[in-house]
């Protein structure tokens, strides 16, 4: 692959290069676009022909059965609320510990958080029995007073994720709003009416950065335990049960583990798109690409241990069924499935622990697609061999999902990418005040005397309203 | 209950969120089930389809795992190998046993799909001799049998269904039992998860459409619904009959007396192997055999001054505190 920089940024790039470069991604799309538009909707369709059968004709048509009441429905609903963690770390996490390399790779690390959770919320409604009284998890006052059970975690998982939906959403609104701006400023048409409605009217005032600076880091302290907490919440579906394999302590931290560890693996695959596509090696450098592949190699070693921790506590526990169920899921009927979520789940990260593995490209787009079958692999391990060998041996089985399953599984897939295609066409994908903002930062770090020519503060007496990008070049 | 009141019961209080279920009964109906008894004839079973409109699926949906036997008869066959499950590829032990055999022993013909081997247990059935030589001597077959364990729900004090139930459709009613409400049910199906006897069963598809055909529709029993796709839905303890004889009770004037009625299955057991009563009744039967047994509800494990008494309880362990009471088989060895 070209080799661009060793530096997380080239400190010499000019903000109108940024501007252009970032906006350009905005111009009318290419075949190409259309195209994967087009499967996007191909998958989404076979989905959509698939709930609709299995809404008209009940739960059997998936291939459901006793012991198998929840499937790849509830594990896929698992693996999407997985992958919106990771934009959290990106846009929160890493904001607040002042690690500016996330700049240009956060923006569509939120946005996959946003989407992944949309995708996410299909899953439990598909899955219920009568959907069209999914309402009643709400607790809304009514002339009966009947109200939702708060003791079961599926209604803490409602209010976890509504809450998390919205706070990401806002989240990523927000941190475009100074974007959206330029975007208006650049545009014609009726994306000039939308941008001027979304920008907010924002200026670039010192007053509207100074509030807007401390809105983000306010989102920023709020979404981070939200995040932590939504899938300590989701591990409870498991963890708060009585089944054998699903009531295990580690369970808040080893989903938490794994969905970090999807979400790193799927920004990986988004990053080598988004800078094929767009072009933009200038901004999604391969410094950075290393330091997101470092801390994936990370979060798979904490998600190796915390599954050993979990083997370790049912191998030398006192509870025989529990351990039952591990034996189960080496020897049992998912035992390829189980072998191959350890083997993409704890041996395949090492790929990324290597500079040369790391540096190509195309390889690491496998890998990073492997990574997250893994996880999705990890993810129907938790919910299936429980519920094939649980107590009582009169009800072990294990039915193969059929097709409508698969259906669903697959169309989530399109309408996550569906999300995406339009995402990256409306708004920039890569946040462009922030990535200047970095650069700023590498230029007073490089060369002091030129970065304090180019930046003026207010105490200089200088026009604060000046454009900065003009200063630049 | 208000903060004061959690404030100043503290103890009460943990005491229930530690014991679970409901405190206060009117009645608490259980039964005692003999394995002594039982003769594995089904006919519990089947008088449980009659009354409680349970439909009858079709062997494809059997197959499937997809039915509804809300009490249902399991078999054990002695002393079960559980290794050939345990490596096996599909989880389906006959399938398995079939074209995997274990050292030393003849390859079985492969039995019709799906079927639980139908015949193939039986003396003279097609493969009985094979199949024998895989579990053991033939002498020891007929010598021991089958055990058969009638499941019905557990009716547990500490279910571990109704906690989980997102919108309450599941909860503990003043009778003791365990209720399950179909028009609130919006099948997520958490309630059958967390069953650890797996006794809840789940409205695949709309099954009335073909389960009774004409003239069968008429079998149906007025006294309780017809459920449609997408509920939960389990024994109830025949609470239709349970509710007339309150009922009744009510309009003289008086106490439900023990063995006024019972459910179906009861009623239907040839054998009297199940006993039916009221646990809060300490003349009733069933209350009369839970002493001398000396099982007793609320406890994970039973202190038996005589170590030889039957009576025991499934996975009491697990803190279920269930209302049915089994009484081991005793065998000649």
């Amino acid at each position: 692959m070209k080799h661009v920089s060793e530096k997380d940024i080239n400190e010499e790039i000019k903000w109108a290069q940024i501007n252009t470069d970032i906006l350009q991604s905005l111009q009318n799309p290419r075949k190409a676009y259309w195209v994967a538009v087009a499967v996007c909707v191909a998958m989404l369709a076979c989905a959509v022909v698939a709930e609709v059968y299995q809404y008209q004709t009940g739960l059997g048509v998936a291939d459901l059965n006793r012991p198998h009441m929840w499937g790849l429905y509830i594990a896929t609903f698992i693996f999407w609320i997985g992958m919106s963690h990771s934009g959290t770390l990106l846009s929160a996490i890493l904001h607040i510990v002042h690690a500016d390399w996330r700049k240009p790779i956060y923006r569509f690390a939120e946005a996959m958080t946003t989407f992944s959770l949309m995708t996410a919320g299909f899953f439990p409604m598909i899955h219920l029995g009568r959907m069209w009284n999914l309402y009643w998890v709400i607790p809304y006052v009514t002339d009966r007073g009947i109200w939702p059970n708060f003791r079961s975690p599926l209604v803490w998982d409602a209010f976890a994720i509504t809450t998390y939906l919205t706070s990401s959403a806002v989240f990523l609104f927000i941190g475009m709003i100074p974007d959206l701006a330029i975007c208006r400023d650049n545009s014609t048409g009726w994306r000039k009416k939308l941008y001027t409605v979304l920008s907010l009217g924002w200026q670039g005032t010192d007053r509207q950065w100074r509030n807007f600076r401390k809105t983000y880091m306010l989102m920023a302290c709020f979404l981070i335990p939200l995040a932590v907490s939504v899938h300590s919440i989701v591990s409870s579906d498991f963890a708060m049960s009585i089944m054998p394999g699903w009531h295990v302590t580690s369970f808040p931290p080893y989903f938490v583990a794994g969905a970090l560890y999807s979400g790193c693996a799927s920004i990986i695959t988004l990053f080598i798109i988004l800078r094929y596509f767009f072009r933009w090696e200038e901004y999604m450098t391969m410094a950075i690409h290393e330091k997101i592949c470092k801390l994936t190699f990370a979060i798979a070693m904490v998600w190796t241990y915390l599954n050993l921790v979990e083997f370790g506590a049912t191998w030398y526990g006192h509870d025989p069924v529990a351990k039952e169920v591990l034996i189960s899921k080496f020897v049992g009927p998912f035992a390829p499935f189980f072998w191959a979520m350890l083997f993409f789940g704890s041996v395949l990260p090492f790929a990324l622990a290597f500079e040369k593995s790391r540096r190509n490209l195309p390889w690491m787009f496998v890998v990073s697609l492997l990574l997250n079958v893994g996880m999705w692999l990890e993810r129907w391990m938790i919910v299936g061999p429980t519920l094939s060998h649980a107590y009582g041996p009169e009800s072990w089985n294990f039915l193969w999902p059929s097709i409508v399953q698969w259906a669903i599984v697959f169309g989530s897939f399109g309408w996550f990418g569906l999300l995406f295609l339009i995402f990256v066409k409306v708004v920039p994908a890569v946040s462009m005040y922030e990535v200047k903002e970095m650069v700023f930062h590498r230029r007073r770090e490089a060369n002091p005397e030129l970065a304090a020519r180019f930046h003026r503060r207010i105490t200089d007496a200088q026009s604060v309203t000046a454009k900065p990008g003009i200063e630049g070049a | 209950m208000s903060l004061n009141n959690i404030l100043t019961n503290w103890s009460r209080y943990r005491k229930g969120a530690e014991e679970g279920g409901f405190h206060e009964y009117e009645h608490q109906w259980g039964m005692v089930v003999d394995l002594n008894k039982c003769i594995g004839c089904n006919a519990c079973s089947v008088a449980c389809y009659a009354e409680n409109n349970l439909p009858v699926v079709g062997e494809a949906r059997y197959a499937k795992s997809q039915f509804m036997s809300w009490m249902r008869i399991e078999r054990y066959w002695d002393e079960p190998d559980l290794e050939p499950y345990q490596a096996s590829p599909t989880a389906n032990v006959d399938v398995w046993i079939e074209t995997n055999p274990p050292a030393g022993k003849t390859a079985l013909k492969p039995s019709m799909p799906g079927s639980y081997a139908e015949g193939l247990l039986e003396p003279g059935g097609q493969g009985f001799e094979e199949r024998v030589g895989v579990f053991g001597t033939k002498g020891e077959m007929q010598d021991f049998g089958a055990s058969f364990l009638p499941m019905m729900c557990q009716q547990c004090h500490a279910a571990t269904c109704e906690p989980v139930c997102p919108v309450a459709a599941t909860y503990h009613t003043p009778d003791g039992l365990n209720a399950q409400v179909y028009n609130r049910c919006i099948g997520s199906r958490y309630c059958s998860n967390n069953c650890p006897y797996r006794l809840r069963y789940f409205n695949f598809w709309s099954y009335y459409e073909d389960a009774w055909p004409e003239p069968l529709h008429m079998q149906l029993n007025p006294d309780l619904a017809v459920r449609d796709k997408g509920v939960m839905e389990k024994c109830t303890f025949c609470v239709q009959r349970i509710r007339v004889a309150k009922d009744e009770a009510k309009m003289e004037n008086r106490k439900v007396r023990d063995g006024e009625f019972a459910t179906a299955c009861v009623q239907t057991c040839p054998t009297g192997a199940l006993v039916f009563g009221d646990l809060q009744d300490p003349e009733s039967r069933v209350s009369k055999l839970w002493r001398f047994h000396q099982v007793e509800q609320g406890k994970t494990k039973q202190n038996k001054q005589n170590k030889e008494l039957r009576g025991y309880r499934i996975l009491e362990g697990l803190n279920t505190d269930p209302s049915v009471m089994y009484l081991e088989r005793v065998r000649e060895v």
